[in-house]
């Protein structure tokens, strides 16, 4: 690698398209929204104007976002729901990953394809596709009332009753899991394809049972990949608009849905970007807390 | 007396009949909405339920849906500048990392991928702030209209053009290039004739990887669309709004077969590459 002052013409060249764009068309609106969620709705005339935003660099927005009950409770469920989506794509995609690195290598990597394949399928049809799964009509509640029919419960206990399986929280959750699995897959597979199997094997040798092994040896050796597939699936999950829009209907909202109202029909843009930017912050925390977190394990091991 | 067990090597996690079960039925999981989806767009029933027989009726409809027509055309019309704008700034960044010690690197780094780990609502609403605020013309005729789109989806696929193309590069021999330039060629010349047949393979799935997210986004280009320039994903999002009709699924279909193809030519790009590398 050399020093950009040796060539600085053509550092200059590579650097410059690349930076331009990244700096007006990201960071400036992102610093544009930074500056709205310290305004208020203007008053003219002594009405509050529905359009036109002054910045007074108040902080009521934030204040309004972390004190409002109603704000707050989105908040914590937006939270609770994420991390319940996170721990679930962990407890799926560890065994999915563990397959897939012990597969021959002839199998490995069509194995990693079936798993990643879907992630290029377009977000907004595979949720869509969920929806002919768990409507009321929909496959899961066709399939039980066949086995309930096949059965002869229906003798028994009166016709099949289908579940309500859309527009609230389960839904929300079924569906960030589903998304958002092949997230978790990768990291999972990377750490625990690199493991030392003779460190199984020394532990079974020595007499470990298979989940003493497990436990003990194996998911402490993976460690940095459970945090990394952690965060990388709890992040676009808080941030997920889609998913409680379209799964969750009006009783399960999460933060993006609040966001997007105060975007678009509740005009309200300050409180949206205050909210926005709260929703950024935590990622950074997420993320710092990675970067964190997978330097104490590297120096550990 | 009891029954001798099939002998299972401890380490054979793969070859473990209840993982695989596992393996399978999560692999099922993942894919069988999809392809119920698809399915069923062949199905000649307004319910999506009962299969009542193959029918094409539904691709007619779509066919003949003039705002479907005419959002696809927007989002193929999109993808393909951002394509072209998304490979050459993320080739640039690219060889910029490759090549150079500059200070601040690895903060310019992380900067570089803030587009990527930031969430896709907050990238979205800070577009429709931008726009509005700087007073971004609207009404312009097609396809101008569909610029701050575009502009937007450059912003973000570029950085992931980067990634892909820079750890192409991670495999090149330095050396070849400081050969090139000891035997007497230009700059310009090493580049074109040392570095980027190397750097070919990544380019181009690169570029494949910006045009599915391209034609793929619907967070952002909701919020940066207006009604007159709606792309595919904006108006399957309002068809499934109002309805889920067998014409959603013939669409969506559409669009699945598109990305499964693009992935496909990806994966041999990538392949090749691989057996091209020394």
């Amino acid at each position: 690698m050399e020093s950009y002052r040796k060539n600085q013409r053509v550092f200059w060249v590579l650097a410059g398209p690349g930076s331009f764009w990244l700096l007006f068309f990201f960071l400036i609106p992102l610093g544009i929204v930074w500056i709205l969620s310290f305004g208020e709705k203007a008053v003219i005339d002594g009405k509050i104007s529905i359009t036109e935003t002054e910045i007074t660099w108040t902080l009521a927005n934030y204040v309004r976002a972390l004190a409002d009950p109603v704000y707050l409770v989105i908040i914590w469920k937006s939270i609770w729901i994420s991390v319940l989506a996170t721990t679930l794509c962990l407890v799926i995609a560890y065994p999915v990953a563990f397959v897939i690195a012990f597969a021959t290598p002839r199998w490995r990597p069509w194995l990693l394809l079936a798993v990643i394949l879907p992630f290029w399928i377009n977000l907004l049809i595979r949720t869509y596709a969920l929806i002919a799964v768990f409507r009321i009509r929909g496959y899961v509640n066709f399939t039980l009332e066949w086995i309930y029919d096949t059965l002869w419960l229906n003798r028994l206990f009166g016709p099949f009753e289908p579940l309500e399986l859309l527009y609230n929280d389960f839904a929300v959750v079924a569906g960030l899991v589903y998304v958002f699995m092949p997230f978790m897959v990768l990291p999972l597979f990377a750490s625990i394809e690199r493991l030392d199997r003779s460190m199984l094997e020394a532990s079974l040798d020595l007499g470990a049972s298979q989940l003493a092994t497990l436990l003990r040896v194996t998911v402490p050796l993976t460690m940095p990949g459970i945090i990394s597939g952690l965060i990388l699936v709890f992040i676009p999950c808080l941030g997920s608009f889609l998913t409680a829009d379209l799964l969750g209907g009006t009783n399960a909202t999460m933060i993006g849905n609040v966001i997007e109202r105060q975007f678009k029909a509740a005009n309200d843009w300050p409180f949206g970007a205050a909210l926005s930017f709260l929703l950024m912050y935590v990622t950074f925390g997420a993320l710092a807390l990675r970067a964190l977190l997978s330097r104490d394990v590297g120096t550990r091991i | 007396m009891r029954v001798p067990r099939r002998w299972v090597d401890p380490l054979d996690y793969a070859g473990r009949t209840w993982m695989r079960a596992f393996f399978g039925m999560v692999f099922i999981l993942l894919y069988a909405p999809v392809v119920l989806m698809m399915a069923f767009s062949f199905n000649d029933s307004k319910r999506n339920i009962v299969w009542r027989g193959f029918t094409t009726k539904y691709y007619e409809k779509a066919w003949n849906n003039d705002g479907l027509i005419e959002a696809f055309i927007n989002s193929l019309t999109i993808a393909a500048i951002n394509t072209i704008v998304a490979t050459i700034l993320g080739a640039m960044v690219a060889l910029l990392l490759w090549r150079f010690r500059f200070p601040f690197k690895s903060a310019y780094e992380g900067f570089m991928a803030l587009p990527i780990v930031i969430p896709e609502i907050c990238m979205g609403v800070a577009m429709l702030a931008f726009f509005s605020r700087i007073g971004w013309p609207t009404g312009m005729p097609w396809p101008l209209n569909l610029s701050a789109i575009t502009i937007a989806h450059i912003a973000f696929s570029f950085p992931f053009v980067a990634i892909v193309v820079r750890a192409r590069m991670a495999g090149f021999n330095r050396e070849l290039e400081e050969a090139s330039r000891d035997l007497g060629a230009s700059e310009w010349q090493t580049f074109w004739h040392v570095i980027f047949p190397y750097m070919r393979p990544g380019l181009v799935a690169g570029a494949l990887l910006a045009f599915t997210l391209s034609l793929d986004d619907f967070v952002i280009t909701f919020f940066t669309s207006g009604p007159e320039t709606v792309t595919f994903p904006v108006k399957v999002y309002s068809m499934v709004r109002f309805s889920v009709t067998p014409e959603v699924n013939a669409a969506s279909t559409v669009l699945v077969v598109i990305t499964l193809i693009v992935a496909a030519l990806m994966l041999r790009v990538q392949r090749q590459g691989q057996a091209d590398s020394p």
